[in-house]
């Protein structure tokens, strides 16, 4: 039974995680139709910006060892930045372009974030050791859960629910949903596309920063392509959850993490090693019973 | 047209004898050149395979695949069991059946047995995700390859793991590249031309259109997949042959990006885009390689720092794509020369998605 609970306060740790990245993917996908592949690297962005750039194995923190309510605005607006930046770049002369060219584009800015993060940091993981005081555990009864854990589950919650009054209250964020159903109808209406993107880049920049941050003060350990396992998980989420839709998003990252951890639990130990493989395939299942998500949407349903 | 006359056929058949004479052309040059030259040389003849192979699948059909390196992967493991010394795969393989480990095969069944496996698994999971929607499905590749990057890095038993398939005979050089590259350019265009691939090209046109005229657009995708499953798996066999070891990390993220990059270089729309974008990234990635590597101008070295190579493949990709979105050929096929330039039909314009 501790076993079974211990279990579930993990998945609901590493599903906020995904949930988290999801969200980031899910937001982008819903206004530009774009699959952003580079949502992997922003996030290792924000954990890279951390620490002084060298080649070093240990990771010397830099902006990292700062007071939070320092550090966390600038490591945000450094991933913003990274974010509003390559939509400049690529994505706005990209506009008219294609889902699959969209997508292959992202692919590139990935590339190219990968790569130079290997250019600064050197291609080697680094260990790196933040907020380390706050893995004491908290003892429920006979449960301990991690004071991280909590932290991760409790900042998700806050996070969505800041987007989500964000999203139904605001002026701005009621642009962003009137685009997000009708891109070309809101422009008539005077939504300024290009602003409501570059919002959207930028709110998208702040979830990744978010698991960034969650993220590596759970493992501790930085590398180039840190961001892509994440990535590939939010993106299967938005998939499964229902593309283009947000709540979606948010299911399906909780039920991939919680997928994940079973199968991490309880997978015999010969097995074990191939966990994310077995993820994968259950989400290829799942796409078959239910090729339009968990969460149907309007505004994807294809139209003749 | 019941009786085309030979100059037709030949008219024809121009744009693909106008690629193998191209490629034969910059095979044959390089032949007079040094070590290096041929191998560059090779390593480009076996990309034009896997990158002609997922032409046939992505340029048809419109559908973005990420996977298709892992047929590469399952391709060159499937033809590396068939061809390294027995005593070595008893001691490190043993999880392969008895068969396998104790026999050894020539190099052209191994090839044969490579493309096999990786069409069986393209028609296992192309049953499945080629009902989903485009960009559904694309997601569905790129987990696909996740998976068989996680199952070919964790079986110690079959894959040796981590710790790399050594010992591959070295077989593959340029003439042998040369020879599968012309038949992979022969077997697409085929494709191109049959009513599978005619079907094909329609659904990816017009969907909707396509499958109001009958056309069973799941099951011609599978076979595209399958077809290029196939020739992706023997461009992973050759390359496993020409590499001489196996790492299935060797077989992930950057071989995907580059091979996509060569394909929307050229430009999707056509085969002669997948030859050329196969070429004039090759030679990009040569000089910012050699970039790399520096050069000594009166005593001192200049060299750009290491990964510009790659920076600058994914800056050259992008400006692509902004600039000129159907890539260097614009989604044509090489031209019939002998007319007079007004005469030319206008350009199609041939968009994805």
């Amino acid at each position: 039974m501790i076993g079974l609970l211990q279990n579930l306060v993990d998945a609901a740790n590493l599903g906020s995680l995904y949930a988290l990245a999801a969200l980031g993917v899910g937001l982008l996908f819903g206004i530009l139709r774009l699959v952003n592949f580079a949502h992997g690297d922003f996030i290792s962005i924000g954990a890279y910006a951390l620490i002084v750039p060298s080649f070093e194995v240990t990771a010397q923190l830099f902006i990292g060892d700062w007071n939070w309510t320092l550090m966390i605005p600038t490591v945000t607006l450094i991933v913003v930045i990274v974010a509003l930046v390559s939509d400049a770049l690529v994505f706005q002369p990209l506009r008219r372009a294609s889902a699959p060219t969209l997508m292959i584009a992202s692919f590139a800015v990935s590339y190219v974030i990968q790569n130079g993060i290997l250019m600064v940091y050197g291609a080697r993981p680094k260990a790196a050791n933040l907020w380390s005081g706050l893995d004491t555990p908290i003892l429920l009864g006979d449960l301990r859960v991690p004071l991280l854990q909590v932290i991760t589950i409790v900042v998700t919650l806050g996070l969505m629910g800041a987007l989500t009054l964000f999203l139904k209250r605001t002026r701005y964020g009621v642009m962003m949903r009137a685009a997000a159903e009708d891109f070309r109808m809101a422009q008539y209406l005077g939504v300024n596309g290009n602003f409501v993107i570059g919002l959207a880049f930028a709110i998208s920049g702040i979830l990744a920063t978010a698991v960034s941050l969650l993220y590596l003060s759970q493992t501790g350990t930085l590398s180039p392509t840190m961001g892509v396992p994440l990535a590939l998980f939010a993106f299967v989420a938005v998939v499964i959850g229902g593309m283009g839709s947000l709540l979606g998003a948010v299911v399906g990252g909780f039920l991939v993490g919680f997928v994940v951890i079973m199968l991490q639990a309880y997978l015999p130990e010969s097995l074990r090693a191939f966990r994310d493989a077995f993820a994968f395939m259950f989400v290829i299942l799942v796409l078959l019973v239910r090729p339009t998500g968990i969460v149907r949407t309007r505004a994807f349903i294809e139209r003749v | 047209m019941s009786h085309p006359s030979r100059a037709s056929l030949i008219r024809r058949l121009w744009p693909l004898v106008a690629l193998c004479l191209g490629v034969t052309a910059i095979v044959a040059v390089a032949s007079l050149g040094g070590e290096e030259l041929q191998v560059t040389i090779t390593e480009m003849l076996i990309r034009l395979t896997v990158v002609v192979g997922i032409y046939v699948f992505i340029g048809n059909s419109g559908i973005l695949s990420f996977g298709h390196i892992g047929f590469m992967c399952i391709g060159a493991y499937a033809a590396a069991w068939a061809t390294v010394d027995p005593t070595w795969k008893q001691m490190m393989l043993t999880g392969l059946p008895d068969w396998l480990q104790e026999g050894q095969f020539g190099f052209l069944p191994a090839v044969a047995g490579g493309g096999l496996l990786a069409g069986l698994v393209a028609l296992v999971l192309g049953s499945a995700i080629m009902r989903l929607s485009g960009i559904a499905g694309s997601i569905a590749t790129f987990a696909f390859l996740a998976i068989v990057n996680s199952v070919y890095s964790n079986w110690e038993s079959v894959t040796a793991g981590t710790s790399s398939i050594i010992g591959v005979p070295t077989v593959v050089g340029p003439w042998v590249a040369w020879a599968f590259a012309i038949g992979a350019l022969v077997l697409a265009h085929l494709f191109q031309v049959s009513r599978f691939g005619l079907m094909l090209r329609a659904s990816r046109d017009d969907e909707v259109a396509a499958k109001s005229s009958a056309v069973a657009v799941i099951k011609v995708r599978l076979i595209a997949f399958v077809v290029s499953a196939i020739m992706v798996g023997v461009g992973g066999a050759l390359y496993g042959h020409f590499l001489g070891i196996l790492t299935a990390d060797t077989f992930y993220l950057s071989l995907t990006f580059v091979t996509l990059a060569m394909l929307v270089v050229g430009g999707v729309g056509s085969l002669a885009g997948a030859v050329i974008g196969v070429v004039v990234v090759t030679v990009v990635v040569e000089v910012l390689r050699h970039m790399e590597a520096g050069l000594t101008v009166g005593g001192t070295n200049i060299h750009l720092p290491q990964g510009s190579q790659e920076i600058g493949l994914g800056i050259v990709m992008a400006l692509i794509m902004i600039f000129r979105p159907s890539g260097l050929t614009r989604g044509r096929e090489i031209p019939w020369p002998f007319i007079a330039a007004g005469a030319r039909r206008k350009p199609q314009m041939v968009r994805m998605g």
